[in-house]
C-alpha cells in the first residue's frame, strides 16, 4: 500500500516544505556552520578578524585534563541513567502488559514525565532532593550526612541520574509496551503450555523478541544523555561539586557563555556532534532492522 | 493414558456467557473431535482444558484429577495452535526442545529426544533453521514435534490444519491419525471442517452457540442427527428438511401433497402434528416414473455425480445423483424418499422426534 501523496507541481511541494526547511536551516545548519567556523579559528586577544588555526583548538581540548574529566562524567552518566531508565521502564511495561490491576491508569500516567521539559524536571528534583528541606531532609535528620549533593560528587551524580532516568522511563515505557503488545499472545501461551513460568517467559520469550526495541532505546537514551541533559544539570548541580557533574554538554555551555571562550566551546561542540552522528549512524545501520514474528 | 471429564462447565467473559454448561466424558486413549461453526465456543472449551482460560463454573478433571486451579504446566497437556505459535527467535531444535529445557532434562538426553522426534515428523534435516525459513507445512510439523516430544498425557489441537493448502491438509490429517494410532495419547481436536472431523474422530462432539448438540461416533452422528442443526451441519450438501404434517401412521404429507413414508416405530409423531421431514440428498432415489415430480432449477456437476437443485413445499431441495448415464440437465425428476432414510424433527425445538430419547446430547440439551 502506497499512501504517499505525489505532487505534480514542484512549486507547491517546495512551498509546503519551505517553513520546515527554514526552521532546520536557522536552528541547525546555521549554528552548526558557525560552530565549525569558531572551532577552526581563534579570536585575537585584542579583537579583530578571527585567525585560522587548524586543529589547534582540538589539540588543546584533548590535552586538557578537565575536558577528559567531563568525558568521563558524561560516560558514567550515560551508562548509569540509560541502565536505570531501561530497566525501570521494562519492569513497568511487563507489569502493564500483564494487565495487573490498574494498568489502564499507569499506561496513561506513565507517559507524562516525558512531556516535561528538562529544566522543569531538574527543578522538581532539586526540591525533592534538597538536603535541607523536602523528602531527603527527613532522612538526613535520621542519618546525618546521608545525602548532600551540594558537597558530595557521588550524590550529585546520583541526583542527575535519577532526574534524567525518571524522564526517560516514560519514553522507554511506551516503546517497550508497544513492543510487548506486538508479541502474539499465542507465543506466551505456547510457552506456558511448555511449562515455562511467568518470569521465565519474560526472559526466554519476551525479552529476546524485544531485542530490536531494546537496541533502539539504548541508542536513543545514550544520545539523549549527551544532548538533552543540559537543563537538568543547569538547574540542579550547575556541573558541581568540583566538576563531578560537569557533563560535556554543560561544559560547552560554561566554557562558551560563562568563560566566553567560543573557540574552545565550538571545538567541543564538534566533538559532541561527531559522537551523536556516530550514534545516529549506528541507529540507522544496525538497529533499524525489522523483526518478523511469523 | 488419561481420560477427561467435563462437568457442567461454563465460561463467561464479563456478563456474556459463551459456553453454557457442557457435560462431556472423553475416554482415555480416544481421539475426540469437537466440531462446530466459528464462534461456537470450541476453542474456549479447549483452552479451558489446557488451562489458558479460567473456568467460570463447573469442573474439568484429567486422569481423575480436578485441574480447575492448576497452571497449564501442571496439567500434562500439550497443545498445537492454529497459527503454530513457534518461537521466532529459536531454531527448530530449540523450539522442539524448549519444554524439555524448562523441565530441566539434561542436555545430552534433550538432544537425543529432539532429534528422534524431529526425525519421526520428517524434520531431521531442518534442526538448525529458524521458523521463518520453513514452509507452512514444515512449521506445522515443528508445532507437532514440540507437542510430541514432551510425551504428554493429552494432546490438544486448535484447528491446526486450517492454515494449510488442501493437499497438505489431507496429508497432515493422515499423519495425525497415524500418530494417534502409534502413541495412543488421548487427543482433543477442534475444527470447523466436517470432513476433518468425520475422518479423524473416534468420538465426535458437535457444538453450536456454546452448547453441545450431539456426541457420538461419526457414523452415528451422520445416521441419526439429534437436532436440525446437526442434520444441517454434517453432510455435504446438507440434509433437506421439508415441512409436513402427520396424516396417517408412518405417513407425513407436505403442503404440495407429497406423501412421505417413514419408519413409524422409530419416531414419536402422533397424528396431526407438524414436523420437518429430513432426507439427505444422497438418499433421495431417482426413478424412471411413479415417484414424486420435482422440477429442476439447475444442476451442478461434482465429479462423483450431479446435484439437482429444486424447491419443494417452498424450501430448497437437493438431489444427489450418482455418476451414471442419467440426463446431464433434466428439466424435472421423478423422485422417491425411501422410508428407512427419512428423519423427523420437531419444527419448534429442532429436536429429532425419536421414539425413545436417549444419549448424552439429549441430557446436555435439556440441561441447557
Ligand atoms: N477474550 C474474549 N473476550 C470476550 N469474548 C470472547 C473472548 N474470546 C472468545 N470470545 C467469544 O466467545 C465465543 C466463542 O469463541 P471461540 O471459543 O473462540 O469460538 P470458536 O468456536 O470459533 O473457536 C465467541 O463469540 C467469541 O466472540
Ligand atoms: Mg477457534
Amino acid at each position: 500500500m502506497d499512501k504517499r501523496v505525489t505532487f505534480k507541481s514542484l512549486w507547491l511541494a517546495g512551498a509546503l516544505i519551505a517553513p520546515q526547511m527554514l526552521l532546520v536551516f536557522v536552528f541547525f545548519y546555521w549554528p552548526a556552520s558557525q560552530a565549525f567556523y569558531w572551532a577552526f579559528t581563534t579570536q585575537p586577544p585584542f579583537g579583530g578578524v578571527n585567525e585560522w588555526v587548524g586543529l589547534q583548538n582540538f589539540r588543546e581540548i584533548f590535552a586538557d585534563r578537565v575536558y577528559w574529566n567531563s568525558v568521563q562524567v558524561s560516560v558514567l552518566f550515560a551508562v548509569a541513567s540509560t541502565t536505570l531508565s531501561i530497566v525501570m521502564s521494562l519492569v513497568l511495561a511487563v507489569a502493564v502488559d500483564r494487565q495487573l490491576t490498574g494498568y489502564r491508569t499507569y499506561r496513561f500516567v506513565l507517559f507524562w514525565p516525558y512531556a516535561i521539559a528538562a529544566p522543569a524536571v531538574g527543578l522538581a528534583f532539586r526540591f525533592i532532593f534538597a538536603p535541607q528541606a523536602g523528602f531527603m531532609a527527613a532522612l538526613n535528620d535520621a542519618f546525618p550526612g546521608l545525602w548532600n549533593p551540594a558537597v558530595n560528587g557521588g550524590h550529585a551524580m546520583a541526583l542527575i541520574v535519577f532526574a534524567n532516568s525518571w524522564k526517560m522511563v516514560a519514553y522507554n515505557f511506551i516503546f517497550f509496551l508497544a513492543g510487548l503488545q506486538s508479541i502474539p499472545r499465542s507465543l506466551l501461551e505456547a510457552a506456558a503450555m511448555d511449562g515455562s513460568s511467568v518470569v521465565r517467559r519474560v526472559f526466554d520469550i519476551q525479552l529476546p523478541l524485544l531485542a530490536p526495541t531494546f537496541f533502539f532505546l539504548l541508542v536513543i537514551n545514550i544520545t539523549e544523555t549527551f544532548v538533552d541533559s543540559f537543563g537538568i544539570v543547569d538547574i540542579t548541580t550547575g556541573g558541581g561539586p568540583a566538576r563531578a557533574t560537569d557533563l560535556m554538554v554543560f561544559k560547552i555551555y560554561s566554557d562558551g557563555f560563562k568563560a566566553l571562550d567560543y573557540s574552545m566551546a565550538a571545538a567541543q561542540s564538534i566533538v559532541l556532534m561527531t559522537l551523536v552522528v556516530c550514534l545516529t549512524f549506528i541507529q540507522f545501520r544496525f538497529v533499524e532492522r525489522k523483526i518478523h514474528y511469523k | 493414558m488419561a481420560d477427561i471429564v467435563i462437568r457442567n462447565v461454563r465460561k463467561s467473559y464479563g456478563k456474556t456467557e459463551v459456553v453454557h454448561g457442557v457435560d462431556l466424558t472423553f475416554e482415555a486413549a480416544s481421539f475426540v473431535v469437537i466440531l462446530g461453526p466459528s464462534g461456537c465456543g470450541k476453542s474456549t472449551l479447549l483452552r479451558m482444558i489446557a488451562g489458558l482460560e479460567e473456568i467460570s463454573s463447573g469442573e474439568i478433571a484429567i486422569a481423575g484429577r480436578v485441574v480447575n486451579k492448576l497452571e497449564p504446566r501442571e496439567r500434562g497437556c500439550a497443545m498445537v495452535f492454529q497459527n503454530y505459535a513457534l518461537y521466532p527467535h529459536m531454531s527448530v531444535a530449540e523450539n522442539i526442545g524448549y519444554a524439555l529445557k524448562v523441565a530441566g532434562v539434561p542436555k545430552a538426553e534433550r538432544r537425543a529426544r529432539v532429534e528422534a522426534t524431529a526425525t519421526t515428523v520428517g524434520l531431521g534435516d531442518y534442526l538448525d533453521r529458524k521458523p521463518a525459513q520453513l514452509s507452512g507445512g514444515q512449521r506445522q510439523r515443528v508445532a507437532m514435534a514440540r507437542a510430541i516430544v514432551r510425551e504428554p498425557k493429552v494432546f490438544l489441537f486448535d484447528e491446526p490444519l486450517s492454515n494449510l493448502d488442501a493437499k497438505l491438509r489431507v496429508q497432515m490429517r493422515h499423519e495425525i491419525r497415524r500418530l494417534h494410532q502409534r502413541l495412543g495419547t488421548t487427543s482433543v481436536f477442534v475444527t470447523h471442517d466436517q470432513i476433518e472431523a468425520m475422518t479423524l474422530a473416534d468420538t465426535l462432539v458437535v457444538m453450536n452457540q456454546g452448547r453441545v448438540e450431539q456426541v457420538g461416533r461419526p457414523s452415528e452422528v451422520y445416521a441419526r442427527p439429534r437436532t436440525l442443526f446437526v442434520a444441517g451441519f454434517i453432510g455435504s450438501p446438507p440434509m433437506n428438511t421439508v415441512p409436513a404434517r402427520i396424516t396417517a401412521p408412518g405417513v407425513a404429507t407436505t403442503a404440495a401433497g407429497w406423501t412421505i413414508e417413514f419408519e413409524a416405530a422409530d419416531f414419536r409423531a402422533p397424528f396431526g402434528t407438524d414436523v420437518l421431514v429430513g432426507i439427505r440428498p444422497e438418499h433421495v432415489r431417482i426413478v424412471a416414473h411413479g415417484g414424486h415430480d420435482l422440477p429442476v432449477e439447475f444442476t451442478e456437476e461434482i465429479g462423483t455425480g450431479r446435484l439437482h437443485h429444486g424447491h419443494l413445499a417452498g424450501v430448497p431441495f437437493v438431489v444427489h445423483e450418482e455418476a451414471g448415464p442419467g440426463e446431464a440437465r433434466p428439466a424435472r425428476l421423478s423422485v422417491q424418499l425411501p422410508a428407512s432414510h427419512v428423519h423427523l424433527f420437531d419444527p419448534e425445538t429442532g429436536l429429532r422426534l425419536d421414539a425413545a430419547p436417549t444419549g448424552t446430547a439429549t441430557r446436555a440439551l435439556s440441561a441447557a
